[in-house]
Protein backbone atom coordinates (compact mmCIF):
# COMPACT_ATOMS: atom_id res chain seq x y z
CA UNK A 1 0.00 0.00 0.00
CA UNK A 2 1.45 3.61 -0.83
CA UNK A 3 2.15 5.61 1.93
CA UNK A 4 -1.15 7.80 2.02
CA UNK A 5 0.78 11.22 3.10
CA UNK A 6 2.28 10.68 -0.51
CA UNK A 7 -0.79 12.54 -2.33
CA UNK A 8 1.47 13.27 -5.19
CA UNK A 9 1.80 9.66 -6.12
CA UNK A 10 5.54 9.93 -6.50
CA UNK A 11 5.47 6.31 -4.21
CA UNK A 12 2.80 5.22 -6.58
CA UNK A 13 4.60 1.51 -7.72
CA UNK A 14 6.66 1.98 -11.29
CA UNK A 15 4.20 2.12 -14.13
CA UNK A 16 1.53 3.79 -12.60
CA UNK A 17 0.25 6.24 -15.47
CA UNK A 18 -1.37 8.61 -13.35
CA UNK A 19 -0.10 11.09 -11.31
CA UNK A 20 -3.52 11.30 -9.26
CA UNK A 21 -3.74 9.50 -5.84
CA UNK A 22 -5.85 7.29 -5.63
CA UNK A 23 -6.76 5.25 -2.04
CA UNK A 24 -8.54 2.02 -3.17
CA UNK A 25 -11.86 1.42 -1.29
CA UNK A 26 -9.72 -1.82 0.54
CA UNK A 27 -6.58 0.78 2.01
CA UNK A 28 -5.47 1.43 5.34
CA UNK A 29 -8.03 2.61 8.10
CA UNK A 30 -6.01 4.31 10.84
CA UNK A 31 -7.25 6.75 12.48
CA UNK A 32 -7.74 10.29 11.44
CA UNK A 33 -6.65 9.49 7.63
CA UNK A 34 -10.54 9.94 6.74
CA UNK A 35 -10.10 6.98 3.95
CA UNK A 36 -13.10 5.90 6.05
CA UNK A 37 -14.77 7.89 7.96
CA UNK A 38 -16.34 6.05 10.77
CA UNK A 39 -20.15 6.16 10.99
CA UNK A 40 -21.66 6.72 14.67
CA UNK A 41 -23.22 3.19 14.76
CA UNK A 42 -21.91 0.73 17.50
CA UNK A 43 -23.98 -2.64 16.38
CA UNK A 44 -23.55 -3.32 20.73
CA UNK A 45 -25.91 -0.42 21.28
CA UNK A 46 -28.76 -1.91 19.22
CA UNK A 47 -28.66 -5.35 19.61
CA UNK A 48 -31.13 -7.53 17.44
CA UNK A 49 -33.39 -5.72 15.16
CA UNK A 50 -36.94 -4.79 16.80
CA UNK A 51 -38.44 -4.14 13.80
CA UNK A 52 -37.21 -4.37 9.82
CA UNK A 53 -39.74 -1.18 8.74
CA UNK A 54 -37.88 0.95 11.51
CA UNK A 55 -35.00 -0.69 12.80
CA UNK A 56 -33.51 -2.32 9.50
CA UNK A 57 -30.21 -4.20 9.98
CA UNK A 58 -29.15 -6.76 6.92
CA UNK A 59 -26.48 -8.08 9.41
CA UNK A 60 -29.14 -9.16 11.85
CA UNK A 61 -28.68 -13.29 12.11
CA UNK A 62 -32.07 -13.30 11.04
CA UNK A 63 -31.86 -11.42 8.25
CA UNK A 64 -30.94 -13.68 5.61
CA UNK A 65 -32.70 -17.06 6.82
CA UNK A 66 -36.15 -15.37 6.94
CA UNK A 67 -35.69 -12.21 4.39
CA UNK A 68 -38.53 -13.48 2.06
CA UNK A 69 -41.12 -13.38 5.05
CA UNK A 70 -39.28 -9.76 6.22
CA UNK A 71 -39.99 -8.34 2.57
CA UNK A 72 -43.58 -9.60 2.61
CA UNK A 73 -44.39 -8.42 6.28
CA UNK A 74 -43.01 -4.80 4.95
CA UNK A 75 -44.61 -5.20 1.36
CA UNK A 76 -48.14 -6.08 3.66
CA UNK A 77 -47.79 -3.59 6.34
CA UNK A 78 -47.84 -0.83 3.62
CA UNK A 79 -43.81 -0.37 4.19
CA UNK A 80 -42.52 -0.02 0.23
CA UNK A 81 -39.38 2.14 1.75
CA UNK A 82 -38.33 0.75 5.67
CA UNK A 83 -35.58 3.26 7.65
CA UNK A 84 -33.19 2.49 10.07
CA UNK A 85 -31.07 4.51 12.62
CA UNK A 86 -27.97 1.47 11.90
CA UNK A 87 -25.36 2.42 10.17
CA UNK A 88 -25.32 5.99 10.55
CA UNK A 89 -28.84 6.35 8.72
CA UNK A 90 -30.41 3.41 6.15
CA UNK A 91 -32.94 3.19 3.55
CA UNK A 92 -34.23 0.19 2.21
CA UNK A 93 -36.85 0.54 -0.61
CA UNK A 94 -38.94 -2.96 -1.32
CA UNK A 95 -40.71 -2.76 -3.76
CA UNK A 96 -39.90 -3.27 -7.65
CA UNK A 97 -40.90 0.31 -8.83
CA UNK A 98 -38.88 1.82 -5.81
CA UNK A 99 -35.26 -0.31 -6.05
CA UNK A 100 -35.77 0.42 -9.61
CA UNK A 101 -36.40 3.99 -9.33
CA UNK A 102 -33.70 4.00 -7.22
CA UNK A 103 -30.97 2.11 -9.48
CA UNK A 104 -32.41 4.59 -12.41
CA UNK A 105 -31.62 7.80 -10.27
CA UNK A 106 -28.14 8.23 -10.69
CA UNK A 107 -27.99 12.10 -10.35
CA UNK A 108 -29.53 11.89 -6.68
CA UNK A 109 -28.13 8.30 -5.69
CA UNK A 110 -24.11 7.84 -5.71
CA UNK A 111 -22.30 4.41 -5.93
CA UNK A 112 -19.83 5.69 -4.81
CA UNK A 113 -20.03 2.67 -1.90
CA UNK A 114 -22.11 -0.13 -2.69
CA UNK A 115 -21.61 -1.94 0.68
CA UNK A 116 -23.70 -0.85 3.48
CA UNK A 117 -20.92 -0.96 6.78
CA UNK A 118 -20.16 1.17 9.30
CA UNK A 119 -17.08 3.02 7.12
CA UNK A 120 -18.13 5.40 4.87
CA UNK A 121 -15.84 6.29 2.21
CA UNK A 122 -14.05 9.69 3.14
CA UNK A 123 -12.44 12.47 1.47
CA UNK A 124 -9.20 11.20 1.02
CA UNK A 125 -10.67 8.24 -0.71
CA UNK A 126 -11.16 8.41 -4.53
CA UNK A 127 -14.46 10.34 -5.19
CA UNK A 128 -17.49 10.24 -7.30
CA UNK A 129 -17.56 9.47 -10.10
CA UNK A 130 -14.53 7.00 -10.23
CA UNK A 131 -14.86 5.35 -6.28
CA UNK A 132 -12.61 2.40 -5.36
CA UNK A 133 -13.79 -0.70 -7.22
CA UNK A 134 -14.40 0.77 -10.55
CA UNK A 135 -16.88 0.53 -12.57
CA UNK A 136 -19.68 -0.93 -9.70
CA UNK A 137 -17.86 2.31 -7.60
CA UNK A 138 -18.71 5.06 -10.47
CA UNK A 139 -21.40 7.22 -11.24
CA UNK A 140 -21.82 8.83 -14.77
CA UNK A 141 -19.72 9.99 -16.84
CA UNK A 142 -16.52 7.82 -15.56
CA UNK A 143 -18.59 4.68 -15.16
CA UNK A 144 -19.43 4.00 -18.91
CA UNK A 145 -16.20 4.48 -19.63
CA UNK A 146 -14.72 2.21 -17.29
CA UNK A 147 -17.72 -0.23 -17.95
CA UNK A 148 -16.75 -0.29 -21.44
CA UNK A 149 -13.04 -1.75 -20.74
CA UNK A 150 -14.47 -4.85 -19.05
CA UNK A 151 -17.42 -5.13 -20.94
CA UNK A 152 -16.01 -7.17 -23.73
CA UNK A 153 -14.24 -9.57 -21.86
CA UNK A 154 -17.58 -10.48 -20.16
CA UNK A 155 -19.64 -10.81 -23.19
CA UNK A 156 -21.72 -13.86 -24.24
CA UNK A 157 -19.35 -14.90 -26.80
CA UNK A 158 -16.30 -14.57 -24.64
CA UNK A 159 -18.04 -16.20 -21.44
CA UNK A 160 -19.35 -19.67 -23.79
CA UNK A 161 -15.99 -21.03 -24.20
CA UNK A 162 -15.29 -21.78 -20.82
CA UNK A 163 -18.15 -24.34 -20.60
CA UNK A 164 -16.21 -27.05 -20.83
CA UNK A 165 -13.74 -26.27 -18.48
CA UNK A 166 -16.49 -25.26 -16.08
CA UNK A 167 -18.30 -28.72 -16.45
CA UNK A 168 -14.71 -30.48 -15.96
CA UNK A 169 -14.33 -28.03 -12.78
CA UNK A 170 -17.92 -28.98 -11.16
CA UNK A 171 -16.71 -32.83 -12.27
CA UNK A 172 -13.43 -32.64 -10.24
CA UNK A 173 -15.16 -31.75 -7.55
CA UNK A 174 -17.94 -34.27 -7.49
CA UNK A 175 -15.54 -36.97 -7.69
CA UNK A 176 -13.23 -35.88 -4.85
CA UNK A 177 -16.24 -35.85 -2.78
CA UNK A 178 -15.02 -39.57 -2.75
CA UNK A 179 -17.49 -42.55 -2.21
CA UNK A 180 -21.20 -42.03 -1.67
CA UNK A 181 -23.58 -44.58 -0.16
CA UNK A 182 -26.80 -43.73 -0.81
CA UNK A 183 -28.82 -42.88 2.05
CA UNK A 184 -26.12 -42.62 4.14
CA UNK A 185 -23.94 -40.00 2.90
CA UNK A 186 -23.88 -36.66 4.37
CA UNK A 187 -21.82 -33.62 2.31
CA UNK A 188 -21.57 -30.49 2.56
CA UNK A 189 -23.08 -28.76 -0.49
CA UNK A 190 -21.99 -25.23 0.05
CA UNK A 191 -18.33 -25.90 1.48
CA UNK A 192 -17.50 -28.87 -0.68
CA UNK A 193 -19.28 -27.72 -4.33
CA UNK A 194 -20.58 -24.75 -4.31
CA UNK A 195 -18.12 -22.39 -3.17
CA UNK A 196 -14.95 -23.80 -5.07
CA UNK A 197 -16.54 -23.15 -8.22
CA UNK A 198 -16.85 -19.55 -8.88
CA UNK A 199 -12.95 -18.99 -7.00
CA UNK A 200 -11.70 -21.05 -8.88
CA UNK A 201 -12.82 -19.90 -12.54
CA UNK A 202 -12.37 -15.83 -11.35
CA UNK A 203 -8.86 -17.06 -9.90
CA UNK A 204 -7.81 -18.38 -13.63
CA UNK A 205 -9.27 -15.96 -15.62
CA UNK A 206 -7.66 -12.85 -13.42
CA UNK A 207 -4.19 -15.29 -14.03
CA UNK A 208 -3.83 -15.69 -10.00
CA UNK A 209 -2.63 -18.74 -8.29
CA UNK A 210 -5.30 -21.68 -8.06
CA UNK A 211 -2.87 -22.13 -4.22
CA UNK A 212 -4.70 -18.60 -3.39
CA UNK A 213 -8.17 -19.80 -3.28
CA UNK A 214 -8.76 -19.91 0.14
CA UNK A 215 -7.18 -16.58 0.63
CA UNK A 216 -9.62 -15.34 -1.72
CA UNK A 217 -12.53 -16.64 0.28
CA UNK A 218 -10.89 -14.86 3.47
CA UNK A 219 -10.93 -11.07 1.11
CA UNK A 220 -14.52 -11.89 0.66
CA UNK A 221 -15.38 -12.71 3.82
CA UNK A 222 -14.10 -9.52 5.91
CA UNK A 223 -15.67 -7.36 3.07
CA UNK A 224 -18.32 -8.30 2.86
CA UNK A 225 -19.82 -10.06 6.28
CA UNK A 226 -17.44 -8.40 8.45
CA UNK A 227 -19.89 -4.95 7.89
CA UNK A 228 -20.87 -3.98 11.38
CA UNK A 229 -16.89 -4.85 12.40
CA UNK A 230 -14.50 -2.38 12.92
CA UNK A 231 -12.69 -1.04 9.17
CA UNK A 232 -9.89 -1.93 11.28
CA UNK A 233 -9.94 -5.03 12.48
CA UNK A 234 -11.14 -6.22 9.58
CA UNK A 235 -7.70 -7.42 8.02
CA UNK A 236 -8.77 -9.07 5.14
CA UNK A 237 -9.42 -5.88 3.48
CA UNK A 238 -6.27 -4.11 3.79
CA UNK A 239 -3.88 -7.61 2.85
CA UNK A 240 -6.41 -8.03 -0.18
CA UNK A 241 -5.01 -4.55 -1.10
CA UNK A 242 -1.53 -5.62 -1.16
CA UNK A 243 -2.37 -8.85 -2.45
CA UNK A 244 -3.70 -7.62 -5.78
CA UNK A 245 -0.58 -4.77 -5.88
CA UNK A 246 2.04 -7.79 -6.33
CA UNK A 247 -0.01 -9.46 -8.30
CA UNK A 248 0.17 -6.13 -10.71
CA UNK A 249 3.54 -6.44 -10.58
CA UNK A 250 4.13 -9.59 -11.18
CA UNK A 251 1.77 -9.60 -14.52
CA UNK A 252 3.97 -6.15 -14.69
CA UNK A 253 7.21 -8.09 -15.13
CA UNK A 254 5.85 -10.78 -16.61
CA UNK A 255 2.63 -10.21 -18.82
CA UNK A 256 1.00 -13.38 -20.26
CA UNK A 257 -2.87 -13.67 -21.63
CA UNK A 258 -5.13 -13.39 -18.70
CA UNK A 259 -7.21 -10.31 -17.55
CA UNK A 260 -5.03 -8.85 -15.23
CA UNK A 261 -3.02 -8.32 -17.90
CA UNK A 262 -5.35 -6.85 -20.18
CA UNK A 263 -6.41 -4.43 -17.42
CA UNK A 264 -2.77 -3.38 -17.07
CA UNK A 265 -2.90 -2.49 -20.75
CA UNK A 266 -5.92 -0.63 -21.20
CA UNK A 267 -5.99 2.95 -22.25
CA UNK A 268 -8.79 5.57 -20.93
CA UNK A 269 -9.75 7.97 -23.30
CA UNK A 270 -5.89 7.37 -24.91
CA UNK A 271 -4.44 7.03 -21.32
CA UNK A 272 -2.87 4.29 -19.81
CA UNK A 273 -4.96 3.21 -16.75
CA UNK A 274 -3.21 3.81 -13.64
CA UNK A 275 -2.13 1.00 -11.42
CA UNK A 276 -4.87 2.18 -8.69
CA UNK A 277 -7.59 2.02 -10.93
CA UNK A 278 -6.59 -1.35 -12.32
CA UNK A 279 -6.64 -2.69 -8.64
CA UNK A 280 -9.64 -1.56 -8.23
CA UNK A 281 -11.14 -3.02 -10.82
CA UNK A 282 -9.46 -6.72 -9.67
CA UNK A 283 -11.09 -6.09 -6.45
CA UNK A 284 -13.94 -6.08 -8.25
CA UNK A 285 -13.42 -8.91 -10.20
CA UNK A 286 -12.19 -10.81 -7.45
CA UNK A 287 -15.31 -9.94 -4.85
CA UNK A 288 -17.80 -9.58 -7.01
CA UNK A 289 -18.13 -12.81 -8.66
CA UNK A 290 -17.07 -15.51 -5.98
CA UNK A 291 -19.69 -15.64 -2.90
CA UNK A 292 -22.18 -13.97 -5.14
CA UNK A 293 -22.30 -17.10 -7.39
CA UNK A 294 -21.77 -19.32 -4.97
CA UNK A 295 -24.71 -18.06 -3.03
CA UNK A 296 -26.60 -18.64 -5.83
CA UNK A 297 -25.44 -22.09 -6.38
CA UNK A 298 -25.99 -23.19 -2.52
CA UNK A 299 -29.52 -21.71 -2.78
CA UNK A 300 -30.62 -23.42 -6.07
CA UNK A 301 -29.04 -26.87 -4.62
CA UNK A 302 -31.59 -25.99 -1.30
CA UNK A 303 -34.39 -25.50 -3.05
CA UNK A 304 -33.92 -28.83 -5.29
CA UNK A 305 -33.38 -30.50 -1.61
CA UNK A 306 -36.53 -29.42 -0.57
CA UNK A 307 -38.00 -29.82 -4.32
CA UNK A 308 -37.94 -33.15 -5.93
CA UNK A 309 -40.61 -32.76 -7.89
CA UNK A 310 -38.45 -29.33 -9.66
CA UNK A 311 -35.34 -31.97 -9.65
CA UNK A 312 -37.34 -34.74 -11.10
CA UNK A 313 -38.42 -32.18 -14.23
CA UNK A 314 -34.82 -30.82 -15.07
CA UNK A 315 -33.74 -34.60 -15.40
CA UNK A 316 -36.87 -35.59 -17.43
CA UNK A 317 -36.30 -32.23 -19.54
CA UNK A 318 -33.41 -30.54 -19.94
CA UNK A 319 -33.88 -27.94 -21.78
CA UNK A 320 -36.13 -26.45 -19.07
CA UNK A 321 -33.04 -25.07 -17.61
CA UNK A 322 -32.98 -22.41 -19.93
CA UNK A 323 -36.35 -21.08 -17.96
CA UNK A 324 -35.39 -22.71 -14.51
CA UNK A 325 -32.26 -20.52 -14.27
CA UNK A 326 -33.79 -17.77 -14.26
CA UNK A 327 -36.05 -19.24 -12.13
CA UNK A 328 -33.39 -20.00 -9.65
CA UNK A 329 -32.03 -16.24 -10.06
CA UNK A 330 -35.59 -14.61 -9.44
CA UNK A 331 -36.74 -16.75 -6.57
CA UNK A 332 -32.96 -16.88 -4.98
CA UNK A 333 -31.19 -13.72 -6.13
CA UNK A 334 -27.97 -13.22 -4.11
CA UNK A 335 -27.19 -9.72 -4.61
CA UNK A 336 -28.66 -6.60 -2.32
CA UNK A 337 -26.65 -3.19 -3.64
CA UNK A 338 -26.09 -0.48 -1.94
CA UNK A 339 -26.02 3.36 -2.89
CA UNK A 340 -25.32 6.62 -1.05
CA UNK A 341 -27.72 9.54 -0.92
CA UNK A 342 -25.37 12.21 -2.93
CA UNK A 343 -27.64 15.26 -2.16
CA UNK A 344 -31.01 16.01 0.26
CA UNK A 345 -33.85 14.50 -1.49
CA UNK A 346 -37.73 13.60 -0.69
CA UNK A 347 -37.93 10.28 -2.04
CA UNK A 348 -41.68 9.29 -2.03
CA UNK A 349 -42.50 11.09 1.49
CA UNK A 350 -38.79 9.67 3.18
CA UNK A 351 -36.45 12.83 3.70
CA UNK A 352 -33.37 11.42 2.64
CA UNK A 353 -30.62 12.84 3.34
CA UNK A 354 -27.33 13.00 2.10
CA UNK A 355 -24.70 9.82 2.85
CA UNK A 356 -27.52 8.66 4.29
CA UNK A 357 -27.24 4.70 3.24
CA UNK A 358 -29.61 3.56 0.51
CA UNK A 359 -29.98 -0.72 0.22
CA UNK A 360 -30.87 -1.94 -3.14
CA UNK A 361 -32.75 -5.47 -2.40
CA UNK A 362 -33.06 -6.78 -5.97
CA UNK A 363 -33.96 -10.36 -4.40
CA UNK A 364 -36.87 -8.38 -2.46
CA UNK A 365 -37.94 -6.77 -5.97
CA UNK A 366 -37.78 -10.04 -7.32
CA UNK A 367 -40.38 -11.26 -5.42
CA UNK A 368 -43.23 -7.86 -5.70
CA UNK A 369 -46.50 -9.83 -6.22
CA UNK A 370 -47.17 -6.28 -8.20
CA UNK A 371 -44.22 -7.32 -11.08
CA UNK A 372 -44.49 -11.30 -10.73
CA UNK A 373 -47.25 -13.90 -10.16
CA UNK A 374 -47.41 -16.07 -7.21
CA UNK A 375 -44.14 -14.10 -6.90
CA UNK A 376 -43.49 -16.38 -3.64
CA UNK A 377 -43.98 -19.51 -5.48
CA UNK A 378 -40.94 -21.06 -7.64
CA UNK A 379 -42.10 -21.64 -10.96
CA UNK A 380 -39.77 -24.19 -12.53
CA UNK A 381 -40.45 -23.07 -16.38
CA UNK A 382 -41.46 -19.58 -15.74
CA UNK A 383 -42.59 -17.99 -18.67
CA UNK A 384 -42.59 -14.33 -17.90
CA UNK A 385 -39.78 -13.35 -15.93
CA UNK A 386 -38.12 -9.50 -15.97
CA UNK A 387 -36.20 -10.82 -12.64
CA UNK A 388 -33.96 -7.92 -11.39
CA UNK A 389 -31.49 -10.61 -10.04
CA UNK A 390 -28.44 -8.95 -12.06
CA UNK A 391 -29.33 -5.48 -11.35
CA UNK A 392 -31.54 -2.76 -13.35
CA UNK A 393 -30.07 0.01 -15.31
CA UNK A 394 -26.54 1.10 -16.08
CA UNK A 395 -25.15 -1.18 -13.13
CA UNK A 396 -26.37 -4.24 -14.44
CA UNK A 397 -23.63 -6.95 -13.42
CA UNK A 398 -20.76 -6.89 -15.54
CA UNK A 399 -20.09 -10.62 -14.48
CA UNK A 400 -23.29 -11.93 -15.41
CA UNK A 401 -23.05 -13.88 -18.37
CA UNK A 402 -20.46 -16.39 -16.29
CA UNK A 403 -22.20 -15.92 -12.92
CA UNK A 404 -24.97 -17.70 -15.33
CA UNK A 405 -22.39 -20.26 -17.07
CA UNK A 406 -21.18 -21.39 -13.78
CA UNK A 407 -24.46 -21.82 -12.04
CA UNK A 408 -26.35 -23.89 -14.99
CA UNK A 409 -23.44 -25.92 -15.49
CA UNK A 410 -23.27 -26.49 -11.57
CA UNK A 411 -26.53 -27.27 -10.89
CA UNK A 412 -26.34 -29.64 -13.96
CA UNK A 413 -24.11 -31.67 -12.89
CA UNK A 414 -25.10 -31.67 -8.95
CA UNK A 415 -28.06 -33.09 -10.05
CA UNK A 416 -27.10 -35.20 -12.99
CA UNK A 417 -24.49 -37.13 -10.45
CA UNK A 418 -26.87 -37.18 -7.38
CA UNK A 419 -30.00 -37.47 -9.15
CA UNK A 420 -32.15 -37.63 -5.04
CA UNK A 421 -30.98 -35.69 -1.99
CA UNK A 422 -32.63 -34.21 0.82
CA UNK A 423 -31.35 -31.56 3.16
CA UNK A 424 -29.51 -33.28 6.20
CA UNK A 425 -29.54 -30.60 9.53
CA UNK A 426 -28.59 -27.06 9.57
CA UNK A 427 -28.55 -24.76 6.76
CA UNK A 428 -26.54 -22.19 7.85
CA UNK A 429 -27.17 -18.84 5.82
CA UNK A 430 -25.04 -15.79 5.16
CA UNK A 431 -24.63 -12.56 6.95
CA UNK A 432 -24.94 -9.07 4.88
CA UNK A 433 -25.78 -8.14 1.27
CA UNK A 434 -24.94 -11.46 -0.18
CA UNK A 435 -27.49 -13.91 0.57
CA UNK A 436 -26.92 -17.63 0.11
CA UNK A 437 -26.23 -20.70 2.33
CA UNK A 438 -22.66 -20.96 4.21
CA UNK A 439 -23.15 -24.40 5.14
CA UNK A 440 -25.82 -27.00 3.36
CA UNK A 441 -25.90 -30.18 4.52
CA UNK A 442 -27.41 -33.05 2.35
CA UNK A 443 -27.66 -36.14 2.38
CA UNK A 444 -27.32 -38.26 -0.89
CA UNK A 445 -30.28 -40.43 -1.75
CA UNK A 446 -29.02 -41.76 -4.96
CA UNK A 447 -25.85 -41.86 -7.13
CA UNK A 448 -26.12 -41.99 -11.06
CA UNK A 449 -24.97 -45.27 -11.92
CA UNK B 1 -45.89 -8.85 -36.18
CA UNK B 2 -42.65 -7.03 -35.87
CA UNK B 3 -40.09 -6.45 -33.29
CA UNK B 4 -38.64 -2.87 -31.92
CA UNK B 5 -35.72 -3.07 -29.97
CA UNK B 6 -34.73 -0.04 -27.81
CA UNK B 7 -30.73 -0.20 -27.16
CA UNK B 8 -31.03 2.80 -25.45
CA UNK B 9 -32.47 0.87 -23.03
CA UNK B 10 -30.62 -2.13 -23.56
CA UNK B 11 -27.73 -2.93 -20.88
CA UNK B 12 -26.87 -6.16 -21.76
CA UNK B 13 -29.09 -8.86 -19.96
CA UNK B 14 -28.53 -11.27 -22.95
CA UNK B 15 -31.80 -12.67 -22.23
CA UNK B 16 -33.21 -12.01 -25.86
CA UNK B 17 -30.06 -14.00 -26.75
CA UNK B 18 -30.12 -16.54 -24.80
CA UNK B 19 -34.05 -17.49 -25.79
CA UNK B 20 -34.15 -16.33 -29.62
CA UNK B 21 -30.74 -16.65 -30.99
CA UNK B 22 -32.49 -16.54 -34.61
CA UNK B 23 -34.20 -13.17 -33.49
CA UNK B 24 -31.56 -11.71 -31.58
CA UNK B 25 -27.42 -11.66 -32.10
CA UNK B 26 -25.19 -9.93 -29.32
CA UNK B 27 -22.44 -7.40 -29.83
CA UNK B 28 -18.52 -7.38 -28.96
CA UNK B 29 -20.32 -5.62 -25.49
CA UNK B 30 -22.45 -8.03 -24.82
CA UNK B 31 -25.32 -5.55 -26.16
CA UNK B 32 -28.17 -6.89 -27.97
CA UNK B 33 -28.50 -6.34 -32.02
CA UNK B 34 -31.99 -6.99 -33.64
CA UNK B 35 -31.20 -9.49 -36.66
CA UNK B 36 -34.68 -9.41 -38.06
CA UNK B 37 -35.90 -5.44 -38.95
CA UNK B 38 -39.02 -6.34 -40.96
CA UNK B 39 -41.96 -8.64 -40.81
CA UNK B 40 -41.37 -12.13 -38.52
CA UNK B 41 -42.05 -15.20 -40.03
CA UNK B 42 -44.51 -16.89 -37.95
CA UNK B 43 -42.70 -19.37 -36.50
CA UNK B 44 -40.84 -16.57 -34.55
CA UNK B 45 -44.25 -15.18 -32.91
CA UNK B 46 -43.86 -17.00 -29.65
CA UNK B 47 -40.28 -16.69 -29.01
CA UNK B 48 -40.65 -12.64 -30.30
CA UNK B 49 -43.34 -12.67 -27.20
CA UNK B 50 -41.29 -14.46 -24.79
CA UNK B 51 -38.21 -11.97 -25.69
CA UNK B 52 -40.61 -9.09 -25.11
CA UNK B 53 -42.01 -10.87 -21.55
CA UNK B 54 -37.88 -11.57 -20.42
CA UNK B 55 -36.49 -8.23 -20.60
CA UNK B 56 -35.55 -6.80 -17.27
CA UNK B 57 -35.37 -3.29 -18.93
CA UNK B 58 -38.23 -3.40 -21.22
CA UNK B 59 -36.45 -2.66 -23.68
CA UNK B 60 -38.00 -5.20 -26.39
CA UNK B 61 -41.51 -4.08 -27.78
CA UNK B 62 -43.48 -6.41 -30.23
CA UNK B 63 -45.65 -4.04 -32.71
CA UNK B 64 -48.63 -6.23 -33.52
CA UNK B 65 -50.14 -6.29 -37.38
CA UNK B 66 -53.29 -3.89 -37.93
CA UNK B 67 -56.06 -5.71 -38.45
Amino acid sequence: MTDIADKDGAASPAGSASSEYVEPIFGDTPEGTHIWQRVPYNADDYGPVSSFATDFDHADPNYNPNAPEVWKELRTGGCPVAHSDRYGGMWVPITHDTVNEVAYDTDNFTSRSVVVSVGRPGDLSLPAPIGGAPPITSDPPFHNMARRLLLPAFAPKKIEPWEPEVRALCNRLLDEIGEVTPGETIIDAAVDYAQNIPVNVIGRMLGFPAADEELFRKFVHDALERIAEEPGAREGMDDLGKYILAQIDEHRADPRDDLTTYLLNVEIEGTPVSNEIAAGMIVLLLIAGIDTTWSAIGSSLWHLAQHPEDHQRLLDDPEVMTFALEEFLRAYAPVTMARMVAKDVDFHGCPMKKDDWVLLPFPAANRDPLKFEDADTFIVDRQENRHAAFGLGIHRCLGSNLARLELKVAIEEFTKRFPRFELAGDTRWSVGQIRGPRQLPVRILEVAG
Amino acid sequence: MRVHLDSEKCQGHNRCYALAPELFDVDDFGQAVLLIDGDLPDDLHAKARLTASNCPEYAIKIVEDAS
